[in-house]
């Protein structure tokens, strides 16, 4: 597929300017969270930006850019992000998963509570 | 591989709230960030910078010299740490920007990039044929022209000057900064005449 091709595909989101900014709510915080990092010293760009690379690359060498294969740039930034922060040991794999149950839970609880059922 | 967009979603909020309640974050500083980059800065940004060069032969060669003391002059700051080169089209050089590794953009003067500079094939084909590439944006280049491709690499981010379209003597800075696209300051486009 041509660069140009893959621009008339792109389906039809909110753009602004003519121009696709993010496509999903999560990608803006991803983006936003490492930029944030970085102005408040927490790390150097740098950090994040070779745990990026790596992330693509991993995906590049597992035969990711075959034609058909989905690309995702912001999950490769995601897994970056959540890479330095296990890394530099600012998160722990346990926290991190604590807190993944903990949110799904608590989503798993509005759910239920839209179709009105009660909890003990 | 991707995740699904939902536990995609919610690992991205269980970092954001950990990051939070540890107190190097707060809710208020990441919606700035977000709403900055998804609102306010933009290539009208680049723009700017590229009518004043036009305009101003000392500035020119100032931002040629150091892009990131010459933009500041403009207010128009980087982002985080990135150092951007400014690399200047003329009839015989055409400049094409890409990131082989890892898309980075110079975020702090053109906003976020389009989908198609962080696409596999873009990054992959922009060294190996660039004028190909160049070509399926719409733009012939002539074949004497040759073209320089600028991968970015650590903090430095290219930025391309276009070259100022001819017809455009007697318009204002604005004017001017109306005619520079997005792509024409990435290389995947040129400026635009007056009147298109």
């Amino acid at each position: 597929m041509s660069v140009s091709d893959r621009i008339r595909d792109e389906p039809s989101l909110p753009r602004r300017n003519g121009e696709l900014a993010f496509d999903a709510p999560w990608q803006s915080r991803a983006f936003s969270v490492a930029v944030a990092l970085a102005e408040s010293g927490v790390w150097e760009w740098d950090a994040f930006r070779t745990r990026l690379i790596d992330e693509i690359g991993a995906w590049t060498d597992a035969g990711g850019d075959a034609p058909d294969a989905g690309w995702d740039y912001y999950a490769h930034w995601l897994a970056a992000l959540e890479r330095v922060l296990l890394e530099t040991r600012v998160l722990t794999a346990a926290e991190l998963d604590a807190e993944l149950r903990r949110l799904a839970h608590a989503a798993a609880h509005e759910h239920d509570d839209e179709h009105g059922h009660s909890h003990a | 591989m991707p995740l699904a967009n939902d536990e995609t979603a919610l690992r991205m909020r269980a970092i954001e709230s950990l990051l939070i309640e540890k107190g190097l974050l707060t809710e208020e500083v990441v919606d700035r960030i977000a709403s900055t980059y998804e609102h306010d800065i933009g290539p009208l940004r680049g723009a700017r910078v590229v009518a004043r060069a036009w305009t101003d032969p000392t500035f020119r060669a100032r931002l040629l010299a150091d892009g990131t003391a010459a933009m500041a002059e403009l207010g128009v700051g980087g982002f985080v740490a990135e150092h951007v080169v400014v690399v200047a089209n003329t009839p015989e050089v055409h400049n094409l920007v890409t990131c082989t590794l890892c898309s980075c953009y110079p975020w702090g003067v053109l906003g976020l990039p389009p989908s198609w500079y962080k696409s596999p094939e873009y990054r992959a084909r922009a060294v190996r044929e660039p004028r190909a590439v160049i070509a399926e944006f719409g733009v012939e280049l002539p074949p004497a022209t040759a073209i320089r491709v600028w991968d970015s690499s650590a903090e430095v981010r290219y930025l391309v000057l276009p070259q100022r379209p001819d017809g455009t003597d007697g318009l204002a800075e604005e004017e001017l900064a109306a005619l520079v696209t997005r792509d024409s300051m990435v290389g995947t486009g040129l400026a635009v005449a007056p009147g298109r």
